[in-house]
């Protein structure tokens, strides 16, 4: 990607999370449900609610209410949660490792196998393993994160209980972490023990958002590699007496790569959606977890500040995809 | 002389089209040998067969190809893959495909001497300048190091030819290596594959449609017409006396100081349209040449 590329699309940010603020702003307040319905004792009297009302701003006009919101965000400042009287900054950013770290295990491991099974595949082409495994991949594939959730919850939790189903670390182990990426800390200070539990606990949930994640990157890699392999390049190779992993490794897997890349990487956003619903089922403690109780609670700062949370990462994901692509293909890396 | 690369009676089918009917040629060491024919003649069918690239389909139904004395067809793949790019190696018709467009012109050029000559990654560098240089490409250190896109067709199709002498192979297979280049390159490259070949002592089978490339430098050659061979021997005495009123057809269609390429002669009304592209492909090389 060029320069001017990089800051055109540098440029877009703050108007798209304007946008998104913006929507999101506007929708909550129009949608029937009212934070301070949820918050006050039965009986409370007309006036106390007023007053609460008045208190998180909530009588004013809905466009000054977002003027005042937009200045506050502006410095730095995203409210405090109704529900759970702190400021939203400090819980967002008390949860959103956990959400990261999650994330990125997912990730890693739907490459991992993905990549693993695309390989597979294309050594088999034309073989009954071959359609069997593209069956079964169809199969992850059409099953959903939440789904393969409850899935594993159910084998692995409760039918055959290998691994815990809740939290993200067992409490006798807590210590006092110094960041909230409590993996990235423990792998780093050589807490194996620690890293090992973090790791049993992440497993289940990881692996539901992985698995159809995976599938698809076998799909779309596989794809790429048998089209790949028709090159030219990849014919020559052969008239080299080049072996035909040799060609896989050096010539088709490089090349398949760039779009398989390029195409699943904007599908992280998807996975990253997913750990609202899989981190419930799990009770892991991020902020997709965090997202629904700000949901049911009506908790319009927290929501706020969750929701540009998300858009600021989905942002991240598709530059840092951008930026991915242009480093594997120095075609694209020279303009 | 003695033939290095024999091929005998090669029948091919893909499906129910017999691509290759009978196909029957030699090339002896140190010789150029032409493959001519127009587009879907088989040519590249002939290629194909000897790299074990045909496609999936692909039926060898009857043949022998016999390379330095071994049976192509029969060898083990183990074996046989020794043979490619070492003994037997290929230059491309398009340099614009052929090379991989993520790794440097250094890594794939080396990889081919690591791979026979068991060179060192870093000798194997070393020797790729010293290829690239006889290809008279300038700054062969910094060539090594650009990706594909970074040079012109014409350097690409330089550094395809010098990959192809690069282990010193007995035989190389030139598949229209200039059809896809600019007239203004088409000669240079010419010259230059027939200078890598005295210097490295390949035989050539060099495939083309353009008989006034024929003349030049091949010393014999094959009419190759729907999957037959229709003519067998010197280019001089094929060109002098054809036996067949195709070759016929297809000379009449070079044109000669002596007869302008338009006084085209009444061809098989099938053959018409694809010797009009060869005349007026000749036509520019010829007005591209110095007078
Ligand atoms: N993959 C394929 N599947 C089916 N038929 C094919 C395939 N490739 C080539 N053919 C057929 O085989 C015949 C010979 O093709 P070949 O490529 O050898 O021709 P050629 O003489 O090299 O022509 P050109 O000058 O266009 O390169 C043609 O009739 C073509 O249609
Ligand atoms: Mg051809």
């Amino acid at each position: 990607m060029r320069w001017s590329a990089l800051l055109k699309r540098l440029a877009l940010i703050p108007p798209t999370l304007l946008g998104v603020g913006a929507i999101v702003f506007v929708l909550l307040r129009v949608v029937p449900g009212d934070p301070i319905a949820m918050m006050i004792p039965p009986g409370a009297s007309p006036a106390d609610i007023a007053r609460l009302r008045a208190l998180y701003g909530l009588d004013q006009p809905l466009l000054s209410q977002f003027i005042t919101w937009l200045g506050q965000v502006a410095s730095g400042d995203f409210g405090r949660s109704i529900s759970l009287r702190q400021q939203v900054f400090e819980l967002v950013g008390a949860r959103l490792p956990a959400t990261l770290e999650l994330a990125a295990l997912s990730v890693v491991l739907a490459l991992l196998m993905g990549t693993a099974v695309a390989l597979v595949g294309s050594l088999l082409r034309g073989t009954r393993a071959e359609w069997l495994l593209d069956t079964a991949n169809g199969f992850f594939l059409a099953i959903p994160d939440f789904l393969w959730a409850l899935i594993l919850l159910l084998g692995f939790g409760v039918l055959l209980p290998l691994l815990p189903i809740s939290g993200r670390l067992d409490p006798q182990l807590a210590i006092a972490f110094r960041t909230h990426f409590y993996l990235v800390e423990s792998l780093l200070t050589l807490r194996l023990d620690i890293a090992a539990d973090l790791l049993r606990h992440m497993l289940l949930p990881s692996l539901a958002l992985a698995l159809p994640f995976a599938a698809l990157v076998a799909r779309l890699l596989k794809a790429q590699l048998a089209e790949a392999e028709d090159q030219d390049y990849a014919q020559i190779a052969r008239t080299r007496g080049f072996s035909r992993t040799t060609i896989l490794q050096r010539e088709v897997f490089p090349n398949a790569l760039i779009p398989t890349v390029a195409l699943s990487g904007v599908q992280v956003t998807l996975l990253l959606g997913g750990t609202v619903l899989v981190e419930r089922i799990f009770s892991y403690e991020g902020i997709g977890n965090m997202a629904i109780d700000a949901v049911i609670n009506r908790d319009f700062p927290l929501i706020q500040g969750l929701i540009l949370t998300f858009a600021v990462l989905f942002i991240a994901l598709n530059l840092a995809v951008d930026l991915l692509v242009a480093l594997l293909d120095p075609r694209l890396r020279h303009g | 002389m003695s033939a290095i690369l024999e091929i005998d009676n090669l029948h091919v089918a893909i499906g129910a089209a017999n691509v290759l009917r009978g196909v029957s040629l030699r090339v002896e060491a140190g010789e150029v040998r032409g493959l001519v024919g127009e587009s879907g003649a088989g040519k590249s069918m002939v290629g194909r067969t000897i790299f074990g690239l045909l496609p999936s389909r692909a039926k060898i139904t009857a043949g022998c190809v016999s390379f330095e004395g071994r049976d192509l067809l029969a060898l083990p793949d183990r074996q046989r893959r020794d043979l490619l790019g070492r003994r037997i190696a290929l230059i491309p018709q398009d340099p614009m495909t052929s090379l991989n467009p993520v790794r440097r012109i250094g890594a794939q050029m080396a990889a081919v001497l690591q791979l026979h000559l068991k060179l060192s990654k870093r000798a194997a560098l070393a020797r790729a300048a010293e290829l690239l240089t006889e290809v008279a490409i300038r700054d062969p250190a910094r060539v090594l190091t650009l990706y594909p896109h970074e040079l012109s067709g014409g350097m690409r199709q330089r550094v395809l030819i010098a990959t192809a002498f690069a282990c010193d192979p007995s035989l190389v297979i030139a598949d229209e290596p200039t059809t896809a280049l600019d007239v203004t390159v088409q000669r240079q490259v010419l010259q230059l594959v027939e200078r890598m070949r005295q210097r490295h002592g390949a035989a050539i089978l060099f495939v083309t449609h353009d008989l006034g490339v024929v003349a030049k430098i091949c010393r014999s050659m094959t009419v190759l017409h729907a999957g037959r061979v229709l003519e067998d021997g010197l280019t001089a005495d094929v060109l002098v006396k054809p036996h067949h009123a195709y070759t016929r057809a297809l000379l009449a269609a070079t044109p000669r100081a002596d007869r302008p390429a338009d006084a085209l002669k009444p061809v098989p009304p099938a053959l018409i349209e694809s010797l009009w592209a060869e005349a007026h492909r000749l036509d520019q090389l010829a007005a591209a040449r110095p007078a």
